[in-house]
């Protein structure tokens, strides 16, 4: 395997909310001998405040996340949208900088999603993984539209012995979660949700998976409350093996 | 515009989410045009096409007044009128004395959003004059007493149904649900008011500068016939709608008709340039063209705000947006709605009046991978929601949420500091327990938390936080001993 070491980029969701989705990344790096390092430094990368105006406090958790993660030969994260975050509007937080705005360009030409990385870095498409039952894939928005990141997880999904994907309609359609849109707009994001579950219960798949824990916890909040079964579980936990979801 | 003092956008957003109807049309819209949409993009054989025309575009941005007054000389030369409306007043103002010059009684409009922008109607019906639209979705709005919900399709939310029972209640026909027996009889009642109308009003949908003329759509011929039936044309333009040369014209009317309607043209393609001639003896006796700015000055000399005035006005973005498609356009409280609107009417009018369409979108990005011009509306949403969060002179906002702001200030605090950020994680840890249940969920929070677990339960903040289990396998050091794993792996 590649000899570069991966600093772990654990999004704050996963570490606080879902840490098993951050263990399975590991074991998975283990299985493919991927060195790893964790910064155990790391907080939020700073998406919240910027998707909601405020930039200024934004970029205090940009700059620090810039210090920290420096040094590091490559980032990968188990979330879209937190690599769009650092990727595109790092550097537009900077703008007014020159040298900060070069610092963050150099961050984030080094920070990959975890599903692209494997595939597009590593070049590898089959993780060696078991998995029993049928899974619908959701294509969250940041990694879908703004990173272009459709096909990785489904090659890797695909590989993946025993596991079943049937694809969903409008599987690249927003989920409703939208940050702090979720919680000031309540109706509009549920009603969001209701469509997307819809669609995944068309499917009959036992399991619903994705790239980015934000969209599956507004997705897994919303079946809770509807009382239905599926399982909702990060595409790191299938590709570690697990046979049951933890969420 | 409207005042609308108090934002009921979350109100009528449930409306709009309660109304099966609406559901049904929504879904229809955006099934059709919008996937038909993307699906002309993925198949478009020039692949530059959308790109060129978006630098064209900005490029006339930078000489626009340059461009402006070509246009304006090329009108001129051939007998046209033009008049620059630095306000809506100003525009209004100059139409009602062209009315009042040719006594008018009876003006046809053709569809235009810019008369809703500048709200023209009730100046004109307020003298005495007889206002008809002549777009037949509009028409059946007007009919109703009712708003547009969409840029384009502007009674999407009615059904053929309630259109029916409208015609019975005011054009006094037998009852029908029968789309063309409607359109027909919406097509007697019109041609009778265009033929005794003594002003056409339309919109413009592009102006091109070398040639000097302006262009409208439709597919309905009634701006056609609006436009050359009466004696007096005045045409509404925004000042952004400019195309420097008819190659770029070209372009950028390829791409609005692919956008709006999914067609390679539309079936009317009107070019007017001026009154009637000795070469030309459809057109009217005077054409006047006038030319509004109502604020579009101020978002061109801003360089964040600058490439909204790219828009022609397609409404593809409407027949994408999955906020849109929930809650319809009548809950935007405004003549443009949509991730469009969600964008320009606050800039037209006011940004923090405006603030619930600044922060009541998502950020998906699906309406700049559908808007022909690739403008990039969430980014301009996040550059509004920056105005709104620490207030803005430039733009006179002040400072929408204080409490909101305080808590980023505390995120802030706590985000940079990760003893304190542990801190807080373990508070919470302690002071959630009573309120998970035995499913492993949280189902009710109070304060902001309220908003997710109105129709949400919420996962509690786990036994262990990734860190805490990352630290208890290998201690403190920032880098895991890379023997540690190995020695692991093969154990």
């Amino acid at each position: 395997m590649s000899g570069k070491t991966v600093s772990l980029f654990i999004q704050c969701l996963i570490d606080t909310m879902f840490p098993e989705t951050g263990l399975a990344m590991i074991e998975v790096f283990d299985r493919l001998g991927i060195p790893y390092e964790y910064p155990t430094g790391q907080t939020c990368c700073g998406q919240p405040a910027f998707n909601s105006g405020y930039q200024r406090d934004a970029a205090a958790a940009a700059r620090r996340f810039i210090e920290l993660f420096e040094s590091a030969e490559v980032i990968v994260c188990p979330s879209g949208s937190c690599v769009y975050m650092v990727r595109h509007h790092y550097p537009e937080l900077f703008a007014d900088d020159p040298d900060m705005h070069s610092r963050a360009l150099a961050i984030g030409a080094k920070t990959f999603e975890f599903t692209q990385y494997l595939v597009d870095e590593l070049e590898v498409v089959d993780v060696g993984a078991e998995f029993s039952g049928s899974v619908t894939y959701h294509d969250s928005c940041h990694l879908n539209l703004g990173l272009k990141i459709a096909d990785q997880p489904r090659t890797l999904l695909k590989n993946v012995r025993g596991l079943e994907l049937i694809e969903m309609q409008d599987s690249n359609v927003c989920c409703g979660f939208g940050g702090t849109f979720s919680v000031n707009y309540p109706e509009i994001s549920v009603a969001m949700a209701d469509e997307k579950i819809d669609n995944i219960l068309a499917t009959g798949a036992g399991a619903v998976t994705g790239c980015d824990i934000s969209c599956l916890m507004n997705i897994l909040g919303r079946l809770s409350r509807r009382g239905e079964e599926v399982q909702v579980l990060h595409i790191a936990q299938i590709l570690a093996g697990e046979k049951g979801g933890k969420s | 515009m409207n005042s609308h003092p108090h934002s009921t956008y979350r109100e009528d957003a449930q409306k709009g989410i309660d109304s099966p109807r609406l559901q049904k049309s929504l879904h229809n819209l955006q099934n059709r045009f919008g996937k038909g949409a993307m699906d002309i993009w993925a198949h478009l054989e020039d692949r530059e096409m959308r790109r060129r025309v978006k630098k064209a575009r900005m490029k006339n941005f930078d000489h626009l007044d340059i461009l402006l007054a070509e246009l304006a000389s090329n009108v001129r030369a051939r007998g046209g009128k033009v008049y620059f409306a630095k306000t809506a007043r100003d525009a209004i103002d100059y139409t009602l004395e062209v009315a009042k010059k040719n006594q008018v009684k009876r003006v046809v409009k053709g569809k235009s959003m810019l008369s809703m922008e500048i709200d023209i109607d009730p100046a004109l019906e307020g003298e005495g004059i007889e206002v008809v639209e002549t777009d037949l979705g509009e028409y059946i709005i007007q009919l109703g007493g009712d708003k547009p919900s969409h840029i384009i399709a502007p009674c999407i939310h009615l059904d053929r149904n309630q259109i029916g029972e409208l015609f019975t209640e005011k054009l006094g026909i037998d009852f029908t649900n029968d789309p063309p027996t409607l359109t027909m009889a919406a097509r007697k009642a019109l041609r009778e008011k265009m033929l005794g109308a003594d002003m056409g009003l339309t919109g413009c949908n592009l102006a091109c500068a070398e040639t000097g003329q302006i262009s409208l759509v439709s597919n309905e011929g009634n701006i056609r016939m609006a436009t050359t039936i009466p004696p007096v044309h005045v045409a509404l333009m925004g000042m952004e709608r400019i195309v420097a040369t008819l190659e770029e014209h070209r372009e950028t009317l390829q791409l609005l008709t692919r956008a709006a309607a999914l067609q390679k043209l539309s079936t009317y393609v009107s070019f007017l340039g001026g009154p009637t001639g000795q070469t030309d003896s459809d057109g009217p006796k005077e054409f006047h063209l006038v030319i509004i700015d109502n604020g579009r000055s101020k978002i061109l000399a801003d360089p964040e705000f600058r490439e909204v005035l790219a828009c022609i006005r397609c409404g593809a973005c409407l027949n994408i947006c999955p906020v849109y498609g929930q809650i319809g356009g009548h809950a935007y409280n405004s003549p443009y709605c949509g991730p469009i609107g969600a964008v320009i009417s606050p800039l037209l009018d006011g940004i923090n009046k405006h603030a619930d369409l600044c922060k009541g979108e998502t950020l998906c990005g699906a309406c700049k991978e559908i808007c022909p011009v690739q403008i990039d509306l969430p980014r301009m949403l996040a550059a509004l929601r920056h105005k709104l969060a620490y207030g803005s002179d430039r733009w006179n906002t002040s400072q929408h949420n204080p409490a909101e702001a305080y808590g980023f200030t505390l995120w802030r605090l706590l985000v940079t500091r990760s003893a304190f950020y542990r801190a807080f994680i373990k508070i919470g840890r302690f002071f959630q327990r009573p309120f998970v249940r035995k499913n492993k969920m949280i189902s009710k929070m109070a304060g902001i938390g309220s908003g997710w677990t109105k129709g949400r339960d919420l996962p509690p903040i786990a036994k262990k936080t990734f860190t805490e289990l990352w630290e208890e396998k290998y201690g403190k050091e920032k880098p895991a001993p890379p023997t540690a794993r190995e020695e692991e792996n093969n154990g």
